[in-house]
């Protein structure tokens, strides 16, 4: 049997595939950052506490009101997204006009805040949520096993990916968010809403986080730290993909995903500072970041 | 402030002629101000089995003692560690040089534990771990001013370790947290399996704190052991034990060995996944009558939620250093220490005890197996008894003691 670099390649498919699962999560969350970005101007720093809350609330849809996965898959998203809704009426759109830095210190305080309050009510070391009972088990593929659920959790961030970029890219909602990012005082003569388009948005950024913070919540504890740990790697894709490109979010983030991967069969003690590292070079050499277009 | 000291030492002697008149006395003296500092995670992985609760247990011992009425007026102040010995240290110099704190309590994640002992004995203060786990702190970084309370990692190696080898785990594959501690629970792991003729078949660092842990989990499938040694603890457990799950690997009859599982790890993963682990701890809150009244007091005061066995420790060595003050009459740290180590501990959480030369409590460990959900009667009721390990059973003996102070 050959060998890849010291390692068989059935283990080096495993990986692989792993990093792609890990890579959903990077994706769906990037995704949502740079829709809020391309259209906001904000650096979202709520997105982890979103991520957070969309975990929570499927928890509590369940030990609470007895709902299970799937209805919360879509009810969570929705949940958190008015809390989006409300975020941005009451605090983020009096600082459009501000610099950058404005809207970074607003939306980290406000992350600060709400894991705070999660782990003063819920406690630190995490709540359990079981697997719903269709997706438990796995299949053989030979080279690893893979269990359902992870399956399916690529298959459902390729799906939202994809129908977000879909919905931007080749509608004509996605047509008036772009011309609203583009101009808005132009888009607004042309009769069309902007501050309402701007605020669901946000409260669809927010959503996706909490989307992918239901997919996590089966097999990653739900504690409220799970957004912080996640959040710097995140914006780290962010960065490399280039700030607001929807396309750039996605290829990094499941990229970056299958990168970290390797590092974790390689070299594991550096996989928590891969992504950085690629980070650093992509700054020095295309500060745009891979997708993004220089202003 | 010399002078001072040897008046308040002579009238202790004449006082000590009858021992109502010495109480008399030292109710009658000026309170001696004791600071104590409890240094923990308060935000972090283990902030649920450290954090406040270490805190409440460490008033809960002042109370206990009734601190106030022997003349003592225990002050507890606390501070969030975050995990980083950067942080930790800082902390522990401020409040040391600045905050006339006399003591450092709890302390857990044993890379910044083994920092505050070394700043407590270049500062000749006092600390009292309950929460780190490295072995190291009673061996070679030993310190005349650390007392060890709880666990470490030789004793957890030698509980779930020695029963996972017994039971005919001979070969291991470790997921080591890449700090001190994970280090120092894989080394000393190691060491017992070895002993016990079985093999290490190897070892992956994981970041810490980590999220995924399935990649790493696969190594440990492929290496065919059939012990997976998790030299974690907190969230990393959790979340590896989870994945395990998930991944087949429990069902594909490889073992897990959770080296370090609090109780409120087994909270947080529910008894549907955490069924079956074994473990050990020093302390449960359903382990005798006294256990059970403690925790009763202890668990409203943390929204329901039923002490760790650090808390416990926590509460235990405070209680103990109180002692020693109430009577030495000194806030002296060698004083205290010689009494502390020279006195028989006793406490309704760990019963009687010792303290050896070295800074370790010595007290019996349990193994501990988890109920099947069918098995529990209800919130928190998780644990069933194995088998108990006598003190010398459980630590390591003094004789294989790499500490300074025990080969002086």
């Amino acid at each position: 049997m050959f060998e890849l670099l010291g390692i068989p390649p059935q283990a080096l498919f495993g990986q692989l595939l792993l990093g792609l699962i890990n890579g959903s999560f990077y994706a769906i969350l990037s995704l949502g950052l740079a829709v809020i970005f391309g259209l906001l101007n904000i650096i979202n720093f709520t997105h982890g506490a979103q991520y957070m809350m969309g975990a929570f609330i499927s928890w509590m849809l369940l030990n609470w009101l007895g709902i299970g996965y799937w209805p919360s898959l879509l009810l969570a998203p929705v949940v958190a997204g008015i809390s989006g809704v409300i975020i941005e009426r009451l605090f983020l759109q009096r600082l459009y006009h501000l610099d950058h830095l404005y809207g970074l210190l607003l939306t980290f305080g406000l992350a600060l805040i709400i894991q705070g309050l999660f782990r003063n009510y819920f406690g630190s070391s995490g709540l359990p949520y079981q697997i719903p009972a269709e997706l438990r088990g796995g299949q053989n593929l030979g080279f690893m096993f893979l269990p359902n659920y992870r399956a399916w959790v690529v298959v459902a961030s390729l799906v939202v990916c994809l129908a977000t970029w879909f919905v931007i890219e080749k509608t004509r909602l996605g047509a008036y968010l772009r011309a609203a990012t583009e101009n808005p005082t132009l888009t607004q003569a042309f009769g069309i809403n902007v501050p309402l388009l701007i605020t669901l948005t946000y409260g669809f950024g927010v959503g996706l986080a909490a989307f992918a913070g239901v997919l996590a919540a089966p097999i990653y504890s739900v504690n409220p730290n799970m957004g912080a740990d996640l959040i710097i790697v995140v914006f780290a894709v962010v960065v490399i993909g280039g700030m607001g490109s929807i396309l750039g979010a996605i290829v990094t983030g499941f990229g970056l995903g299958i990168i970290e991967g390797l590092t974790k069969v390689f070299y594991p003690e550096a996989s928590a500072t891969v992504i950085f590292i690629i980070m650093a070079i992509v700054l020095l050499v295309k500060p745009a970041g891979l997708f993004g277009r220089t202003a | 402030m010399t002078t001072f000291r040897m008046n308040r030492r002579s009238v202790l002697a004449g006082a000590a002629a009858t021992a109502f008149s010495a109480r008399s006395m030292a109710q009658a003296q000026q309170p001696i101000t004791i600071r104590i500092g409890v240094l923990n995670d308060r935000s972090g992985l283990y902030a649920d089995l450290t954090g406040e609760g270490s805190a409440i247990a460490a008033r809960m011992a002042a109370e206990d003692f009734g601190a106030a009425a022997k003349g003592l007026n225990v002050q507890i102040v606390s501070a969030d560690h975050q995990n980083k010995p950067d942080v930790g240290a800082n902390i522990a110099r401020q409040w040391y040089d600045n905050d006339a704190v006399d003591v450092i309590a709890d302390v857990p994640t044993s890379s910044v534990a083994l920092a505050v002992n070394q700043i407590t004995r270049e500062k000749n203060k006092i600390f009292l771990n309950s929460g780190a786990a490295t072995s190291d702190l009673t061996g070679s970084q030993c310190s005349p001013n650390t007392v060890h309370w709880t666990y470490d990692t030789y004793m957890l190696s030698q509980g779930t370790g020695g029963a996972m080898v017994k039971a005919g785990g001979d070969t291991w594959f470790f997921l080591t947290a890449d700090y001190a501690f994970g280090h120092a629970l894989e080394r000393d792991t190691t060491a017992v399996v070895q002993r016990q003729g079985g093999r290490v078949l190897g070892a992956v660092r994981t970041p810490f704190p980590g999220t995924d842990f399935s990649s790493f989990l696969l190594q440990a499938q492929a290496s065919r052991a059939k012990v997976i040694g998790l030299a974690n603890a907190g969230g990393d457990t959790v979340n590896s034990i989870k994945q395990a799950a998930e991944f087949g690997i429990t069902a594909g009859g490889q073992k897990l060995a959770g080296l370090l599982v609090f109780v409120n790890d087994v909270h947080a993963l529910g008894l549907q996944t955490a069924q079956g682990l074994v473990l050990t701890e020093t302390f449960y809150w359903d382990l005798n009558d006294s256990t059970r009244a403690w925790s009763r007091r202890f668990a409203p005061q943390r929204a329901g939620n039923m002490p760790s066995m650090v808390q416990a420790g926590v509460y235990g060595s405070v209680l103990h250093y109180l002692k020693a003050v109430a009577a030495t009459r000194s806030k002296d740290a060698a004083q205290a220490m010689t009494w502390m180590k020279g006195n028989e501990t006793d406490d309704p959480l760990f019963g009687k005890g010792t303290i050896r030369a070295d800074g370790r409590k010595m007290h019996p460990a349990y193994l501990f197996e988890v109920k099947k959900p069918s098995e529990s009667k209800g919130p928190w009721d998780y644990y069933k008894l194995l088998a108990t390990l006598p003190a010398e059973e459980a630590f390591r003996p003094l004789s294989a003691n790499a500490c300074p102070l025990v080969r002086a």
